[in-house]
């Protein structure tokens, strides 16, 4: 918690939705191969995965989430992000329960980007009731008042079109997204590694969106367009040992290509990268731990810790070398789990916009 | 620096030579500092424990949504509110038996908790997970588990469950249990429902309420002060004003104190500005002197205050767990601002005691002519402006009670009161004593009134602090005796039956009533039943009553339309507690609507009854339809009527072959001795601080004469001169102290049933919500007069017995040098 461990999120395996369960969880991940002590499912590499039952809940699993982010701008050209995010942490292995005692905890983050100004929020809930939860089919993912819910008419496995809500004390937006391809599963054909041991997750996404809608900061509303990002992950294991955090990057290119890039900091130094490059036309492209460079270029100190919110980014076998700048270097989450994550544009051998997230500093 | 040590070195001098006075004035200072903070202390502790009452997850601190009728609702409201942007939290609360013992049960909900709510193992915190996941933990206050005698992490038995392994949580108050909302629903058998929701301080758009629940909650705003505190408002105020009065009059001990010990260092004084000491350097030792005294009497005062405290706090907590039900922990902790506060007051009350002498040494003439008649016209201004402040004060007072509609305007209504008796006193007695000069015939008579009219100025402050706290007294003792009187008569008519029987269960409940019909002995059996609700936003109670003759003969109506006990037999008329229906504006004939199980229960109001020590509203109707509107209530309660030789047998029996203990079969007499226990702890309290005001203005006088005594030699040694002798001299004096003492004792008598009057008809209507009738208690009052005499003759033994024994040199020396 309070920022003392390593935080949520894509990479963070098993991430520690609830503190001094972390460190159980930590110690009990070097169980061995096969099913974790704890009685949550393991993430093997060679799943099939099936839709859209896959865009539903997997409680067997200790850690889940829907993540979208979008990269939007008003008529005027004015850049814009937005963050929707619902996370899924089971406290107790086992078939979920009914009512209050089902064992799921859901939270959920919000947040709008301006160069000027980046407002969040956070919202808790117990699964079993009906305050939160995901259906798969027709796809809804809600907590509170905040949803993503797939509208008619239905477009196939692509996850499209969808509504997607939230609102703070001072922010909202209503978003619609519309994907005319379909989905991409990170990694290996969706188990994606997060460290050169057992480390791992079940990860798709569908970077294809386009974005149209309203977005509101301090009662003034805009109509905005631009690209959006869906990130689905789940697992069971958390964070090794000696991983501290995570430095992850969504990139739309100008040009039309999808990056999607990671590194997990190591004590040691030897940091774990890993990356999808997907073509326009759908070809994808593994990137491994030596295919990446990644090289903070400027700090930002926000609450007394020095975030790295301007980076170099080379991928020679890709032939790409750009520096990443952010739309506001002060997009901090200063939620419960704080993190860094917040839209960056980009320029070099490439052109583009995205969203970077940073967690563990 | 040298000459203010020296200065300051000859001032301590005197107290060396009169360790007496040192001895008052410290006295003084001690009992004023003592009482004082005793009393803060015991305000401090119970407030403390409010606010951890208030604290709990939703006391009234917090803004809810309750329902609009019924004391639960679905939650599925909950979900639907969450859904359209509320921050709410959902809490169930209800009743569990542990052991026979009845716990107020809270489920609440952790993850959605507002933080400000706090106490909730929280999100981030480690024992969020064992929390809520089975078997869960319950929540308690170090008091209630050692109430139950269990260590931590036992797993008591109730409603035939195990319940939660006991956690402790230091925060929380004695006599809540706190659970996970899933295991409190199961336990209170409440499955999806709730009894409120928190609304957390985020704010965010939100549907209206109306378009999400209807009509079915409604929103109570957050209060800044707790139920708690305003039910104990006056309970403290109580102390506060005794605490207050002890104060003043503490003070008067200090001021005579000062006053003396400055008319006997006058020569001193002289000395030393003659010697070149500055006025401005005298004042600033006078009261560096002073404040290092205050200082010591301070830390003395501040030591007796926390053993004050200590002491009365069992009879504190007991008063407000019976009068108003409130949890107060049995051992003081005080915050260190108590202290400082405790050290400050003392100090403060010593300059402002002070001030005339120290004014007066600044402006103290090096060479003073004697003015022999100046005090006679200072006198007279002087009665004159207090007499006129005492007319203000006494038009205040009628003011206060004629606009006035609040506990505070009550005890405005008795400060002005007092205040004015007080400033009025030396006008009063300044008359009674020039009516005895004018019947006087013989010199020495002449002489007697005329000197008494003298003294008065420096004897009235201390006068006033007797008649203030004799009035006190007065009305304070009347007030409890009223109130005894009324609430044995009251016990009598609310305890009729005459065995109480309370069954574990209602399945246990049939089995005894069975077995009861088959006892000869047992006349009637009368079933009780009660069902908690709310009306215009409070708690009340609903009672039961059978149809049967012991209510109708025995119940304590106040007032009833003639047939009420028939009216309220078809189940659409209801009998109101004298406070409900005070607070509410209630009269017979009136109509409420009071939220029950299935709706709306329209009763019509047929007679008002005395509840008297009961915090909470309530209403009585017929048993039969109490069960019809609220199914759901246990029906263990019963009363019996049993010849009265057969009880013992009876209840031996009874608790032979139900396995029922002492808490639950009781017979008529036992409650009544309880009851009755309860309520004379409750006025224990307030019993010592009388005892304790009196004393301190026995002293206050004690030490005004010494003062007198003193400096009225010179009017004495003429008087002596002339052949009357030490003796004789002595038994005028003694004379003259006890006839102002009689007359001061006199007028408090009638002012303290003023007092008692105010108490009854004003201050405890606002206070608890109900009127006692006014007696008066003549062997009472023959008895507290008695008392203040004999105070006032234990304060003029020791003066007089000096006079007495005075040298004769002593008083020659008088008109040697003439000040």
């Amino acid at each position: 918690m309070n920022g003392s461990g390593p935080i949520t999120r894509r990479g963070f395996v098993g991430g520690a939705l609830l503190a001094g369960f972390g460190g159980k969880a930590l110690a009990q991940g070097f169980a061995g191969l096969g099913e974790s002590a704890d009685g949550f499912a393991p993430v093997v590499p060679g799943r099939t995965f099936a839709f859209p039952a896959d865009h539903g809940p997997h409680p067997e699993f200790r850690i889940e989430w829907w993540y979208v982010t979008a990269n939007l701008a008003d008529a005027n050209g004015v850049a814009y992000g937005a963050q929707w995010t619902l996370f899924r942490q089971a406290i107790a292995a086992g078939g979920p329960q009914e009512g209050w005692a089902n064992q799921q905890i859901w939270m959920g983050h919000a947040a709008v980007t301006r160069a000027d100004a980046h407002r969040f929020s956070q919202t808790f809930a117990r699964g079993g009731v009906g305050q939160a939860g995901v259906e798969a089919e027709p796809f809804h993912a809600w907590i509170d008042a905040w949803e993503m819910r797939r509208l008619v008419p239905v477009n196939g496995e692509n996850i499209a079109p969808l509504e997607l809500k939230a609102s703070g004390a001072d922010f909202s937006y209503a978003l619609r997204l519309d994907a005319d391809r379909p989905l991409v599963l990170q990694g290996d054909g969706g188990y994606s590694r997060k460290s050169l041991r057992e480390q791992a997750s079940y990860y798709y996404s569908q970077p294809h969106y386009t974005a149209k809608g309203i977005l509101t900061i301090d009662d003034r509303p805009v109509d905005v367009t631009g690209m959006a990002w869906l990130d689905r992950e789940w697992s069971s294991q958390p964070l090794a040992s000696d991983q501290s955090g995570w430095d992850w990057l969504s990139l739309h290119f100008n040009a039309g290509d999808k990056l999607m890039l990671y590194r997990m900091r190591q004590a040691d130094g030897q940091h774990y990268g890993s990356g999808k490059w997907i073509a326009p036309d759908g070809k994808t492209d593994l990137l491994a731990s030596a295919d990446i460079m990644m090289t903070p270029l400027t700090f930002t100190e926000i609450e007394k810790r020095k975030i790295p919110t301007t980076w170099r980014i080379a991928i020679p076998r890709m032939a790409l070398s750009i520096e990443c700048t952010p739309l506001n270097a002060r997009s901090w989450m200063g939620t419960s789990f704080p993190y860094w994550e917040g839209p960056i544009r980009f320029a070099g051998s490439h052109t583009g916009v995205g969203y970077l997230e940073m967690t563990g500093y | 620096m040298k000459r203010a040590l020296w200065t300051l070195a000859v001032l301590l001098s005197h107290w060396r030579r009169h360790p007496m006075q040192l001895a008052t004035l410290l006295i003084g200072l001690i009992s004023a500092t003592a009482l004082w903070s005793g009393v803060q202390a015991l305000n401090q502790q119970a407030r403390n424990s409010y606010d951890r009452a208030a604290a709990t997850f939703g006391g009234t601190r917090t803004a809810m949504l309750v329902a609009n009728s019924g004391v639960s609702f679905p939650q599925q409201l909950f979900v639907d509110l969450r859904r359209a942007g509320w921050p709410v939290s959902p809490v169930i609360e209800g009743r569990i038996q542990i052991e026979g013992r009845s716990f107020r049960l809270l489920g609440i909900e952790p993850v959605t908790l507002p933080a400000e709510v706090g106490n909730a193992p929280t999100i981030g915190k480690a024992d969020l997970q064992s929390f809520m996941t089975p078997p869960g933990e319950m929540l308690v206050a170090p008091e209630t588990l050692s109430d139950l005698k269990l260590a931590e992490g036992a797993r008591p038995q109730a409603n035939n469950a195990l319940l939660p392994p006991l956690r402790v949580q230091p925060n929380l108050v004695p006599g809540v249990l706190v659970v996970d909302i899933g295991i409190a629903q199961n336990l209170l058998k409440m499955p999806d429902q709730l009894s409120r929701l928190l609304i957390g301080k985020t704010t965010s758009k939100r549907a209206s309420l109306e378009s999400i629940a209807g009509d079915k909650l409604r929103l109570i705003e957050p209060d800044a002060e707790t139920d708690l505190e305003r039910l104990t408002d006056s309970f403290h105020l109580n102390l506060t004003a005794f605490g207050l009065l002890s104060f003043v009059v503490g003070l008067f001990i200090v001021n005579s104190a000062i006053g003396l010990a400055f008319e006997q260092r006058l020569p001193v004084l002289r000395t030393l500005r003659a010697c070149g000491v500055s006025a401005r350097m005298l004042n600033v030792v006078l009261v560096a002197e002073l404040v290092s005294l205050a200082l010591v009497a301070g830390l003395l005062g501040l030591a007796c205050g926390y053993f004050i405290a200590a002491a009365l706090l069992p009879d504190v907590a007991a008063s407000l767990r019976g009068l108003y039900g409130a949890q107060i922990p049995g051992h003081l902790t005080l915050k260190p601002q108590w202290w400082f506060a405790g050290i400050a007051i003392s100090i403060l009350g010593a300059l402002a005691a002070a001030a005339a002498s120290l004014a007066k040494a600044l402006r103290l003439p090096l060479l003073a002519a004697a003015q022999p008649y100046a005090w006679q016209q200072a006198q007279r201004r002087w009665l004159t402006y207090q007499s006129a402040l005492a007319l203000a004060a006494f038009a205040a007072a009628g003011g206060f009670l004629w606009f006035g509609d609040s506990l505070i305007s009550g005890f405005a209504v008795l400060a002005a009161l007092m205040l004015g008796a007080a400033l009025i006193l030396p006008t009063f007695l300044e008359f009674m004593l020039s009516l005895g000069q004018r019947y006087a015939r013989q010199p020495v008579g002449i002489w007697f009134w005329a000197d008494s009219r003298q003294q008065l100025s420096g004897l009235s402050l201390a006068l006033m602090a007797l008649l203030l706290a004799l009035a006190v007294n007065v009305g304070v003792s009347t007030m409890v005796e009223s109130f005894s009187r009324t609430f044995l008569v009251w016990l009598d008519g609310r305890l009729a039956a005459d065995v109480y029987v309370n069954a574990a269960n209602d399945a246990q409940a049939t089995e005894i009533k069975a077995w009861l019909r088959e006892r000869p002995e047992v006349e009637a059996i009368l079933p009780g039943g009660r069902a908690d609700t709310q009306l215009a936003g409070a708690p009340i109670e609903v009672l039961g009553l059978p149809d049967h003759a012991t209510y109708r003969d025995n119940w304590p109506l106040l007032q009833s339309t003639e047939d009420a006990w028939n009216r309220l037999r078809p189940g659409d008329a209801a009998l109101v507690s004298e406070q409900l229906a005070r607070r509410l504006h209630l009269s017979v004939g009136d109509r409420i609507e009071v939220p029950a199980s299935g709706g709306n229960w329209t009763l019509n109001v047929v007679g008002i009854y005395a509840d008297y020590g009961n915090p909470k509203g309530q209403i009585a109707v017929n048993f039969a339809a109490l069960t019809r509107r609220y199914p759901e209530i246990p029906l263990t309660r019963m009363g019996l009527r049993v010849a009265s030789e057969k009880i013992p047998t009876l209840i031996s029996a009874l608790q032979e072959k139900f396995a029922l203990d002492d808490r639950n079969v009781a017979d008529q007499a036992t409650m009544k001795a309880e009851s009755t226990r309860i309520f004379n702890r409750t006025f224990a309290v307030t019993a010592a601080l009388n005892a304790f005001t009196l004393g301190v203005a026995g002293i206050a006088l004690l030490t005004s004469l010494l003062t007198l005594a003193n400096s009225r030699l010179p009017q004495l040694a003429p008087l002596w001169a002339l052949g009357i002798t030490r003796r004789r001299l002595a038994v005028i004096e003694l004379l003259k102290t006890m006839s102002v003492a009689l007359i001061t004792t006199i007028f408090a008598l009638p002012l303290g049933l003023l007092v008692a009057w105010c108490l009854l008809a004003v201050v405890n209507v606002k206070a608890f919500g109900w009127r006692l009738p006014f007696h008066v208690f003549p062997t009472q009052l023959l008895w507290l007069a008695g008392v203040a005499m004999a105070a006032a003759l234990a304060a003029a033994a020791l003066p007089v017995i000096r006079l007495a024994r005075m040298q004769p040199a002593s008083l020659i020396r008088i008109f040697a040098n003439e000040r």
